[in-house]
């Protein structure tokens, strides 16, 4: 291979990002070495399996790729704002859209909502840690790694550019012979790995580590949300992990799974893909009905109305998703009875989501609701999913989807339920449990400016898609004629996406800001919450909890205060030592070999792909040999521990 | 850990708590395991027939090679069943003894599995050849591969067996890792019906 | 306050523009109206919903903020209402019957040909997508075109739709909804137009490089124009098996017109493999494949590696 094939080379911006990349690394090393914390950051981030702070780690790889992806966005909407543009040529765009597109959904939204599970979910249910804690940081680093394979692309070897759906044939060897696709491939199988993991975790954590006294029917909602969509995870990402795998083959080792030639079958693949695809869209959009469920409730002063439907809800929505994937292929041409059969399913999902909207305006009422950043961020949540959710049940009548599909009247439709329910929740979950996690809040006044100037503009991006698509703008266009019309409407478009940007860059700053500023907390409930995260101290002691909570009922935390204002105090219980396990570096060295063997497969370099997978194999076995059994907090630190809190 | 009182008759692989939640974990990795391998029948299904002019199964399936995988895997998690009974009446030799002729079961099937690959590959029907034959390799394979990785898995844990007796933690292992081989043996069963049976007389 | 007046004046005016020339809902022919009409209706419910949620909320939120009720107001607990669960889970699903009959109706309606004109024998025309660029069969009439179409007014089209490569997808929004295209796939799309004019067809799934100019235009004229054309496309030059090569082969090209059409040597709804042949450099015929043992080969129907789908 030739270095400037190796090498992404003939464009500016590729080059800008390059010196980027360069800097930033050279910065890092510089200033790890200057502060001297590489044992610091060895023994308390890279070897850690503390689920606060793999949960953190999560969040921040998450920011860091909603910049990314924001980026990908601003230089689309650049470029289809006036018909004509040759600000991008042709592949370039397919590159950018294709990672865009990827990366929001595969490496933002995936990770910031697991990050937000991993930090709060123990804590809710009053557990120590999770179910498996070793494994908890090989998904995190497996997903990093995925993440890292992925992103590389775009500067080595070039990004795939067949669309985040990937489709074959144009997804094959023969029409995209460049690496790009296989890094789209090998990216996404290693992260999978540690998606599956997680809701195998996760899924054990919530069933069997609560305290004993909270019953399921006493769980948090995100609680709740969480462990449905484990549920799905364990089912769904399987099927990814096939068909990746057989894609894979057909590119590197001549298989005709989907192939022109031999007998191969196209459609396969987006039967396989879309089997996934749907219920991954369930998988990020039901943590953030659990955190919605929390805020709203906190911030109205009110317990959730309609405890039970919401939950039946959710276990409805969930087993519904997997019966729905022929509605993103209606126009394939599989014949009334199959195309009637999935409209039918597919309208049927806007039931019990319709179901939760009603719970949660019936939660605020005769409440006392107070405006705080992660409210609003909440609030805007339900006029804008809505109009997102009917858009869903038009397009799910596949008669006149034959007229939307593939045009930007799903883009708007998508845009509008993936961002004002995911990318609001994120928002809505960082700002109320920032303090949680980093000890002080985000500031209210820069948080209100994000949250109006985004709202705003991401209205004005979106709603005028619906209009560009029956106008007839298909999606994937890199531009459009000026007697096609378009133009005014994508004007309006790119202002709404500025503002995005804009709203983005002052939640950065606020990051910022209130890192230098906020003061810190003192207590571990700044919101006057109801669940039991917020009964622990701040800081949280790694080991969450001095004593086990008692749960005894829905908004635990909120009983457990009402008794303490009646005077109902608990005697002080002797403390007694608690078993945590220890820290390992072998999740991190696993995920490198994995990185080296899917860095090795996206290039044919097999020798690579052969020596990072020995190597992944190589630290399987040695933990399989570890037997170390963890450590035990002593008694003496939990108290002096409780000593420098207050509560 | 709290300090449990545990009934004689609970084996040993169940009185810790790692010891239980790992088994339920494991448990519901192979719910993601079967997720996985039915989208692997599934696909085969419907590359039934997608030969391209080439070979088909018709031609090249032969009952006889078959008929001595399924022998052998299925007497191996008879074996393996054994091993475990020996396990709970704390016989690390019976375990050691039933453990390795299941690994030598394994062994065998793994064999026949090879020779028959590389027969029909010179057949002219390879992973490469069309769609009806590259699903048979993957599905087929893939559940090979597993087989292989459990046989290397058991052997490690032989080796921990042989440095730490019966432990808790051993003891856990080896139950893992008898659910794992029970749970290939189900999918050979339906490899032999869906695949073999099927393509042999379709 | 004039900077607040400017902006609005500048949204009105983009909003107004950008909606005036919906396609969507401005129906050309039988097929397009009917989705059309299913479209408005379900617009009009889905703003019911859209309303009755907007109105609940901005009450709500109006009535109970902070603000309005004080600090010292302490919200009752209040756990559930199950009548209210059957509300609003009873009109929903009434809302989803009333919008899926319709669907379910046009879904198998579409089916067939547009019941107005079910009396005319439907004109067919092979429509295939190759990397980027369109090529029309006219079976009966035997002619071929490229990115272009004629077709006569208040007449029924059965287009057969299939692939030479990529998963396109064929759309004239102005006549109705699109179908993919598929190698060694057919799909059946029946389309009309009832009024004369030139409407754009474009492919509406992404093909990679070259997606977006992968267009064509479609005239509607009167029944005795279209035989006109018809008739000059006649006597336009042969389609060489060579000529139809080079169409195999990536890129865009110009409106062209022959006589003959390429189904004489291939039909991509049953064969997925000839463009690669072509793109490869070989033997496009298939009694050469000579490295293949024929002697007990089932030869005698080629449907094993197709499907006819029908739309």
């Amino acid at each position: 291979m030739k270095l400037d094939e190796f090498f992404v080379t003939g464009d500016p911006l590729i080059y800008g990002a390059d010196v980027s990349i360069a800097l930033t690394l050279i910065g890092a090393i510089f200033a790890l070495t200057y502060f001297k914390k590489w044992k610091w950051l060895w023994t308390e981030w890279l070897t850690t399996v503390d689920h606060k702070k793999l949960g953190i780690m999560y969040i921040i790889a998450a920011v860091l790729m909603l910049f990314r992806g924001g980026v990908d966005a601003m230089l689309m909407r650049a470029q289809l704002t006036v018909p004509d543009a040759g600000f991008l040529d042709a592949n370039h765009y397919n590159e950018i859209f294709t990672t865009h597109g990827t990366i929001m959904i595969i490496f933002m939204a995936m990770p910031f909502l697991i990050g937000l599970i991993n930090v709060v979910v123990p804590l809710q249910i009053g557990a120590r840690d999770v179910a498996y804690p070793f494994l908890n940081a090989v998904s995190f680093w497996t997903f990093f790694m995925g993440a890292m394979l992925f992103n590389i692309s775009f500067v080595i070897g070039g990004s795939p550019s067949a669309g985040w759906t990937s489709y074959v044939p144009l997804a094959g060897l023969e029409l995209s012979p460049s690496v790009g696709q296989n890094y789209y491939l090998l990216g996404l199988q290693i992260a999978g790995i540690g998606t599956l993991l997680t809701g195998i975790n996760f899924l054990v954590t919530i069933l069997k580590m609560r305290v004993p006294s909270m019953k399921l029917m006493h769980m948090p909602m995100f609680t709740w949300s969480s462990l449905i969509t484990m549920v799905i995870i364990i089912f769904a990402f399987p099927v990814l992990t096939v068909a990746l795998a057989l894609m894979t083959f057909d590119r590197l080792f001549g298989s005709h799974f989907f192939t022109m030639m031999d007998g191969g079958m196209p459609m396969l693949w987006a039967n396989l893909f879309w089997i996934w695809g749907h219920p991954e869209v369930y998988i990020v959009i039901l943590p953030a009905f659990g955190m919605f469920s929390e805020i709203i409730s906190t911030f109205a002063r009110k317990t959730l109305f309609g405890y039970k439907a919401m939950v039946y809800s959710m276990v409805v929505i969930a087993g519904l998703s997997f019966l729905v994937w022929v509605h993103h292929f209606f126009t394939m041409g599989a014949g009334g009875a199959v195309n009637s059969f999935f409209s039918i399913t597919t309208m049927l999902i806007a039931v019990p989501t319709g179901v939760k909207i009603f719970n949660w305006l019936f939660t605020l009422y005769k409440g006392r609701i107070r405006f705080t950043t992660p409210m609003l961020w909440s609030l805007a949540f339900i006029p804008n999913f809505v109009i997102g959710g009917v858009t869903g049940v038009m397009l799910a009548m596949a008669a006149a989807d034959y007229q939307y599909h593939n045009t930007y009247f799903l883009v708007a439709h998508f845009h509008y339920v993936l961002i004002s329910g995911t990318v609001y929740a994120c928002f809505a979950g960082l700002h109320f449990w920032y303090p949680k996690m980093f000890n002080h809040r985000l500031n209210e006044r820069l948080g209100k400016w994000t949250f109006w100037i985004f709202v705003a503009g991401f209205n004005l991006c979106f709603f005028p898609m619906y209009f560009l698509g029956l106008a007839g703008m298909p999606r994937r266009v890199y531009t459009y004629g000026v007697a096609d019309g378009w133009m005014s409407l994508n004007v309006l478009a790119t202002m709404g996406g500025v503002l995005m940007g804009i709203g983005f860059l002052i939640l950065v700053y606020n990051i910022y800001y209130s890192f230098r500023y906020s003061p810190r907390e003192t207590t571990g409930d700044p919101w006057d919450a109801r669940t039991l995260e917020w009964s622990t101290p701040a800081p949280v002691p790694h080991y969450n909890f001095a004593h086990l909570p008692e749960a005894k009922g829905h908004d635990a935390f909120w009983i457990m205060k009402q008794e303490r204002k009646q005077g109902k105090t608990q005697e002080k219980k002797p403390y007694k030592p608690i078993h945590m396990p220890s820290y390992s570096g072998v999740p991190v060295v696993m995920s490198v070999f994995f990185f080296i063997a899917g860095f090795g497969m996206v290039f044919s370099w097999h020798w690579m792909s052969i020596l990072g997978l020995i190597g992944v194999l190589a630290t399987m076995v040695i933990r399989s040999f570890d037997y170390d059994k963890g450590f035990y907090v002593s008694v003496e630190e939990i108290e002096e521990d409780q000593k420098r809190t207050t509560l | 850990m709290e300090s449990v009182e545990y009934s004689p008759n609970t084996p040993l692989e169940y009185q810790s708590e790692t010891g239980r939640l790992n088994i339920l974990g494991f448990w519901i990795f192979l719910g993601a395991e079967i997720a996985l391998f039915s989208t692997l029948f599934a696909t085969y299904l419907v590359l039934v027939g997608r030969t391209a002019g080439g070979p088909g199964p018709e031609e090249l399936f032969e009952l006889s090679g078959v008929l001595i995988e399924t022998f052998l895997l299925l007497t191996s998690s008879f074996t393996c069943g054994l091993a475990i009974h020996y396990m709970r009446n704390h016989s690390l030799k019976g375990l050691f003894l039933w453990l390795g002729i299941t690994l030598a079961l394994g062994l065998g099937f793994l064999g026949f599995e090879i020779y028959e690959f590389v027969h029909y590959i010179h057949e002219g029907a390879a992973l490469t050849t069309s769609a009806y034959w590259s699903a048979f390799f993957v599905l087929v394979g893939t559940h090979g591969a597993h087989v292989t990785m459990g046989i290397a898995w058991i052997i490690l844990i032989l080796i921990q067996l042989k440095q730490r007796g019966l432990t808790p933690d051993t003891t856990r292992k080896v139950f893992i890792s008898s659910l794992y081989w029970h749970f290939l043996d189900v999918v050979w069963i339906f490899i032999f019906t869906a695949v073999y049976l099927y393509g042999m007389v379709m | 306050m004039k900077s607040f007046f400017a902006l609005s004046m500048f949204l009105a005016v983009m909003v107004l523009s950008g909606c005036s020339n919906l396609t969507v809902l401005d129906p050309k022919g039988p097929v397009a109206e009917q989705q059309a009409n299913l479209i408005l209706f379900s617009i009009g419910f889905m703003l019911f919903i859209v309303l009755v949620v907007f109105v609940l909320f901005t009450l709500i939120l109006v009535k109970y903020r902070e603000r309005k009720s004080g600090p010292e107001y302490e919200p009752p607990h209040i756990e559930g209402n199950v009548f209210l669960e059957i509300v609003w889970t009873v009109i929903p699903v009434i809302i989803l019957i009333v919008l899926a009959v319709p669907t379910v109706q046009t879904i198998f309606a579409l089916e067939e040909a547009p019941e107005a004109t079910s009396h005319k024998d439907p004109i067919v025309i092979h429509a295939t997508s190759v990397d980027w660029k369109w090529v029309f069969s006219y079976p009966e009439e035997n002619i071929e075109t490229v990115n272009y179409i004629h077709i006569p007014e208040d007449h029924p089209i059965l287009f057969k739709l299939a692939s030479a490569d990529s998963m396109g997808s064929f759309w004239i929004p102005s006549l109705g909804g699109q179908e993919y295209t598929m190698s060694g796939m057919m799909n059946e799309l029946y389309l009309q137009a009832d009024e004369v004019g030139e409407y754009r067809g474009r492919n509406a799934n992404f093909t990679g490089e070259g997606f977006t100019e992968q267009v064509f235009t479609v005239t509607a004229e009167s029944q005795e124009d279209y035989e006109e054309w018809v008739e000059e496309a006649q006597d336009a030059p042969e389609l060489t098996q060579e000529k139809y090569n080079e169409l195999m082969l990536k890129g865009h090209t110009e409106e062209q017109t022959f006589s003959e059409t390429h189904l004489q040597w291939v039909d991509h709804g049953m064969d997925a493999e000839y463009a690669t042949k072509v793109r490869n450099g070989e033997s496009t015929d298939e009694d050469d494949s000579s490295e293949m043992d024929h002697s007990e080969m089932n030869h005698d129907d080629s449907e094993k590696d197709s499907e006819e789908h029908s739309h």
